[in-house]
């Protein structure tokens, strides 16, 4: 079942068009990712799904619902928001800050203790906001975005202001939430953080839909070539010269006993059964992937 | 268009009440009004030649100089920045996107400052009253009940145009901006204007429709509202004077200060897209 629908969206801000039509299913339990430039229409897309801003044209559906009047307030209780510039009341307690936003969206105000725990922050809870660090704010307003058990979460950048430790731990709370069956739409930055994690994710340019699909879908799409690196055996620089001719690859630089070269897609298992074939004679090697950034980049590429 | 959840309005209103009694708001402009109340009250028939706790029209007279200055200027000064401030810090984004409306999120703001401005105003001058009555009896206990009384109404109509320009001016900057220049037009300029038309018409021009122009200031309600009652005071000041005592109803006087506390309401709810 579709969680959030959407068909020809668009939104504009006066002579410019900043969604620019999008159609975009996500399905319940999905993490998906919203990636694209600063600028590309993310946030506005954000703003519309959670009815902060109405769509210059086109159709919103969210849990079944339109994103407007009293059937939406009800869907908002299971909606949980992280906005990318978190802005909270310098002169509230983590705690209190927590219970005033339980309040308003009818949580109950005894699970506020124990969530402040889950995102590390239970001995600041009684500590003013004012006190708190980037990455500690950034902690409240996830615990604020988990409160009342939502289905669905809206997080724009949320490991911003996180240390390593802690976007771990991000992570790992946002896979027990799945473990539930939440759906999570998140935007980055950090590609490399996503790539291993999302189920889907849409490209956005310009107001545009770019591209939409899985890492590996988009990476076949892309055709982009794998990145070679061989350590060798004293040596054997001449042998795997020679096994690799066939290949007819571009460029290959070898020195200071290690190869490093590019090899299309379709190469792949040929590739592999020559390395097979050297046995022995290689100390170790390494097949990479195009990292999400490179795809991303080949698409901007594709723009320009 | 959604119901409206009082619940809603009353977490928003907490939060903005409790907020102004934490960093000592509602203390710090009670104990100014408690303060400019006795020396008032005490120094206020200076002119006459005497200084003391002496009769209590010239007492309330006053102390309305004192609170059509200082009341507005204090109301203005605590909302302006009621939704604009959310706006410009970012905090309103996160607001809205709870099961919250705007129309609840405005009343909210508006009855939680409106709580800390009442209490503060009531606190105050309620201490200063409590000394006045001990001073001069309890018969003045009405007549000052009806000062603080309408001296709250006067604070909650230029809370409610605080609001409605928080609303409608983009930074906080320009909403302070909108927020002095209503308290020059209302309170300083208002009445020099009214002045005008009745000099340069000679008293002749303008008169039928001048205590409607009397009803568009809510600052000059709450004048006439307290020293019509004094025939001493009346003849003291002249502006009130040219104000018909058929009009000088209290319940006439009051509907039309309590509908200066909902139209900018009003305006702010229509235009807070």
């Amino acid at each position: 079942m579709n969680i959030i629908e959407l068909r020809g969206v668009k939104k504009r801000y006066g002579e410019v068009e900043a969604v620019a039509g999008i159609d975009l299913a996500i399905r319940e339990g999905e993490l998906f990712g919203l990636i694209g430039h600063n600028g590309a229409g993310k946030t506005t897309l954000f703003k519309m799904m959670l009815g902060l801003v109405p769509p210059s044209a086109g159709e919103l559906r969210i849990g079944g619902q339109a994103v407007q009047g009293e059937a939406f307030r009800q869907v908002r209780r299971g909606i949980g928001y992280l906005p990318e510039s978190l802005a909270l009341y310098e002169n509230l307690s983590g705690l209190e800050t927590l219970r005033f936003f339980a309040r308003l969206k009818g949580a109950a105000p005894a699970s506020c203790l124990p969530l402040l725990e889950k995102v590390g922050l239970g001995e600041a809870a009684a500590q003013r906001v004012r006190g708190y660090s980037k990455g500690m704010r950034q902690r409240l307003g996830f615990a604020q975005a988990l409160l009342g058990t939502p289905r669905l979460l809206f997080l724009d950048e949320p490991t911003n202001g996180l240390d390593p430790q802690g976007i771990l731990e991000f992570y790992r709370l946002l896979d027990e939430l799945r473990g539930r069956g939440v759906t999570v739409i998140l935007t980055s930055h950090i590609l490399a953080e996503i790539q291993q994690r999302v189920d889907r994710l849409a490209l956005i340019r310009d107001g545009r839909l770019q591209a939409l699909g899985t890492v590996h879908s988009l990476r076949t799409e892309r055709d982009l070539p794998l990145s070679v690196y061989i350590v060798l055996r004293p040596g054997v620089e001449g042998a795997l010269q020679q096994a690799l001719i066939p290949f007819g690859l571009a460029k290959i630089v070898i020195g200071d006993g290690v190869a490093r070269f590019k090899c299309p897609r379709s190469a792949k298992r040929a590739l592999l059964a020559v390395l097979a074939g050297l046995g022995e004679q290689l100390e170790d090697f390494e097949l990479r992937e195009p990292s999400l950034e490179d795809i991303f980049l080949g698409y901007a590429e594709d723009a320009a | 268009m959604s119901h409206i959840e009082f619940g809603q309005i009353g977490v928003i209103a907490g939060k903005e009440f409790r907020e102004r009694m934490r960093n000592r708001w509602v203390l710090a402009v009670a104990v100014v009004f408690t303060v400019f109340a006795l020396v008032i009250a005490y120094f206020g028939s200076a002119q006459q030649g005497a200084v003391g706790f002496r009769s209590i029209d010239v007492t309330i007279a006053s102390l309305v100089s004192l609170v059509i200055y200082l009341v507005p200027l204090i109301a203005l000064i605590l909302g302006y920045d009621a939704i604009v401030g959310e706006r410009e810090r970012g905090s309103l984004e996160l607001l809205l996107s709870l099961p919250i409306t705007r129309l609840e999120l405005l009343l909210g703001k508006f009855f939680g400052l409106a709580g800390a401005l009442g209490l503060a105003t009531i606190a105050g001058f309620g201490l200063a009253g409590l000394l006045l009555v001990y001073q001069l009896g309890g018969e003045v206990l009405t007549y000052f009940g009806g000062f603080i009384l309408s001296s709250v109404l006067l604070g909650l109509a230029f809370l409610s145009m605080a609001v409605m320009v928080s609303v409608l001016l983009p930074d906080r900057v320009r909403a302070s901006g909108a927020a002095i220049a209503l308290w020059f037009f209302f309170v300083l300029i208002y009445d020099l204007l009214l002045l005008g038309i009745l000099v340069v018409g000679e008293g002749q021009v303008g008169m039928d429709f001048f205590p409607v122009l009397l009803m568009l200031n809510p600052a000059d309600i709450f004048r006439i509202l307290n020293l019509f009652g004094f025939a001493e005071v009346r003849e003291l000041y002249g502006l009130a004077t040219v104000f018909p005592a058929s009009l000088a109803n209290p319940w006439w006087l009051g509907g039309a200060m309590v509908s200066w506390i909902i139209a900018p309401l009003a305006v702010a709810t229509w235009r807070f897209k």
